[in-house]
């Protein structure tokens, strides 16, 4: 798929994959991915189980290396010590006893790679409690990390990705585990963090659906293969069926769109019950 | 004034701080439990609480042998644990499990030759001194020359874990996050087993190696249930650490006039009975102050409160722009 430029774009590039695959234990996890990333765009990262999100998300952490292919930060290749990218995690899976509270994991987002002990400051103190109140966590910002409940533990992880003021941040199925109200909390955050802060959101997830009416655009991964563009662009009978290796239906069904394999298709690794949906008044 | 000195001497038996075995114990014991168990704390987030039980074991292996060809026990259990910890982080895979699976084996090797040494030393020497010393410890038999080096090990472990506090932190509440940042995960965390090998190896000797492991978890497990702040959690495993084993030592010493044996019990006895009395004590406050918090929370919000806490309701784009 080719990158279009989103007219009345006018937004800076902050990431792209140039052609990325990547082998592992002898199998090609990712085959020439590309997409790339702009400033106040919020980018969705569409794909089943095992279809490779959490690797692509690796590779752009530089936590894998790719076999073939470039990832650019701006244009220029990855710097050592990489500020300028937050990171939510898929699953974390906090240790109760951890002894922190919201707003140390906050802190930590700041100079958690520091060594030796922190002085304690009134700077520190005060990015913290802004960002507390960016993300609307001051409610449970002195309870223990392990207690928080999956919507405000998300919500404390992105004011910890987002204190070292990144100019892209990652979130890998931050969805996952909410209910629906979270959800949409959730959601609109993110979109408004993009916007107001004209930071680059790559966000993870199985179904488009909670994401479509603040994607800018959307990455679309089926086993190891991407497709991106405006959702009007990717999300087509022609371009899926081209992504799966074999014909999928797009159906829209009362205002959403439901991606599922051909009805004569032998059973395949394809998107058996996947639900998408199309925001109203797109195209 | 008499009443107060008659309630001092009937606590401190005469001659507890005259006595220089008892002063040494009180600086090098003191010394000793406040570094196992600050650096205990990290153990307990990390969940290396059973590589540092397999330390103690190994430096029982280092410690035996050491007995075996007359060099200070000291340094057989620092060598034999800090070899132990790069055994474990050279077989440890990437994921917890397999790290656990590594000490495991790291241990059943350690426990091996710890097993050949005390047999060979037992019978050599035909005494089970050896025994005793390794396995219980000897907190008032150690020498004021060897202050200096209790002094310096007890430095290098404190130094390490203060050096890499915010990494550790972050490292405990997600490897990936971490590695994202730029953490040297591995490199982090095989220093880290350094410090935890010294820190062990310090209370194989006093303490002991078996109950090496309380002074390790027990009070750090018992600061982990009295605060949620990381400075805090580390300052109070220090006090707490130390008081057990001062009153462990004063017990001890009081313990010689006590009938029906009339010659003493051993100091590990009292310092692992106190930090069990100290953790059930600060589990027991802490369900409270969960309980206390709970009932102000719930009464505070009024019929429409649910589930104790309050749910800040969040519109979309509040607080951002
Ligand atoms: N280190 C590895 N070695 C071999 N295969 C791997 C490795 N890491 C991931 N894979 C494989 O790569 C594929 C993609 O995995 P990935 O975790 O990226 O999927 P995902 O899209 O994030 O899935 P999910 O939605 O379940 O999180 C899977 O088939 C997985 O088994
Ligand atoms: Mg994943």
């Amino acid at each position: 798929m080719n990158e279009t430029a989103r007219p009345g774009a006018g937004r800076e590039e902050i990431l792209s994959l140039e052609g990325v695959s990547l082998w592992l234990s002898g199998r090609e996890i990712l085959h020439e991915v590309s997409f790339s990333l702009h400033s106040g765009e919020l980018t969705g990262l569409i794909g089943s189980n095992g279809a490779g999100k959490t690797t692509i998300f690796k590779v752009i952490l530089g936590l894998e290396t790719p076999t073939a292919g470039k990832v650019l930060f701006s244009g220029e290749a990855r710097p050592r010590r990489n500020r300028s990218i937050g990171y939510v995690p898929q699953s974390i899976g906090l240790d109760p006893d951890v002894p922190l509270r919201a707003r140390d994991l906050v802190a930590l987002g700041l100079d958690g790679d520091r060594y030796g002990i922190p002085l304690p400051s009134r700077g520190r103190r005060q990015r913290v409690d802004e960002m507390l109140q960016a993300v609307d966590a001051q409610g449970f910002a002195d309870t223990r990390v392990g207690k928080l409940s999956g919507g405000e533990l998300q919500r404390t992880l992105i004011a910890h990705a987002l204190i070292a003021e990144p100019r892209l941040l990652l979130l890998d199925e931050p969805l996952a585990n909410l209910d629906i109200t979270s959800e949409q909390e959730v959601v609109g955050l993110l979109a408004s963090i993009a916007k107001a802060r004209a930071i680059a959101v790559l966000i993870s997830a199985h179904e488009m659906n909670p994401l479509l009416p603040v994607m800018d655009r959307v990455v679309y991964v089926a086993s190891g293969r991407a497709a991106s563009g405006s959702t009007e662009e990717v999300v087509r009978e022609d371009v899926l069926s081209a992504l799966y290796g074999h014909h999928v239906d797009v159906l829209h069904v009362n205002g959403r769109i439901l991606v599922v394999a051909g009805k004569d298709e032998v059973h395949h690794t394809g998107p058996e019950s996947e639900h998408t949906a199309v925001p109203r008044g797109l195209g | 004034m008499i009443a107060v000195i008659a309630f001092v001497n009937a606590i401190f038996e005469p001659g507890f701080f005259t006595s220089e075995p008892v002063r040494v114990a009180l600086v090098v014991g003191g010394a000793v439990s406040l570094v196992s168990a600050v650096v205990g704390v990290f153990t307990v987030i990390r969940g290396q609480s059973f590589a540092g039980h397999s330390m103690g074991d190994l430096g029982t292996a280092g410690g035996s042998g050491a007995f075996l060809v007359g060099a200070n026990p000291l340094w057989g259990f620092v060598t034999f644990a800090v070899l132990g910890a790069g055994a474990m982080e050279l077989f440890g895979a990437r994921r917890p499990r397999g790290r656990d699976t590594a000490t495991g084996i790291v241990l059943g090797a350690g426990l091996g030759i710890a097993a050949l040494f005390l047999y060979l030393g037992t019978t050599h020497s035909n005494t089970t001194g050896a025994t005793i010393t390794i396995l219980f410890g000897s907190m008032f038999v150690i020498g004021t020359s060897m202050i200096p080096v209790f002094v310096l090990l007890s430095a290098l472990a404190l130094g390490i874990v203060a050096l890499l506090y915010r990494p550790l932190l972050l490292s405990a509440v997600s490897r990936d996050i971490a590695s994202a940042r730029g953490v040297p995960v591995r490199t982090v965390g095989l220093l880290y087993l350094l410090a935890m090998a010294v820190a062990v190896s310090l209370s194989c000797v006093t303490i002991g190696a078996i109950l090496s492991t309380a002074v390790l978890i027990g009070p750090a497990a018992a600061a982990l249930r009295l605060t949620r702040r990381p400075g805090l959690a580390i300052a109070w495993a220090a006090v707490i650490g130390l008081a057990v084993t001062w009153l462990g030592i004063l017990l001890a010493y009081d313990s010689y006039y006590w009938p029906p044996l009339g010659r003493g019990w051993p100091v590990s006895f009292f310092v692992v009975a106190l930090i069990l009395a100290v953790y059930v004590a600060a589990d027991l406050v802490s369900r409270n102050v969960a309980r206390h918090r709970g009932r102000v929370v719930s009464s505070a919000e009024g019929p429409a409160g649910v589930g104790g806490r309050a749910q800040p309701m969040l519109s979309p784009v509040a607080g951002v722009d």
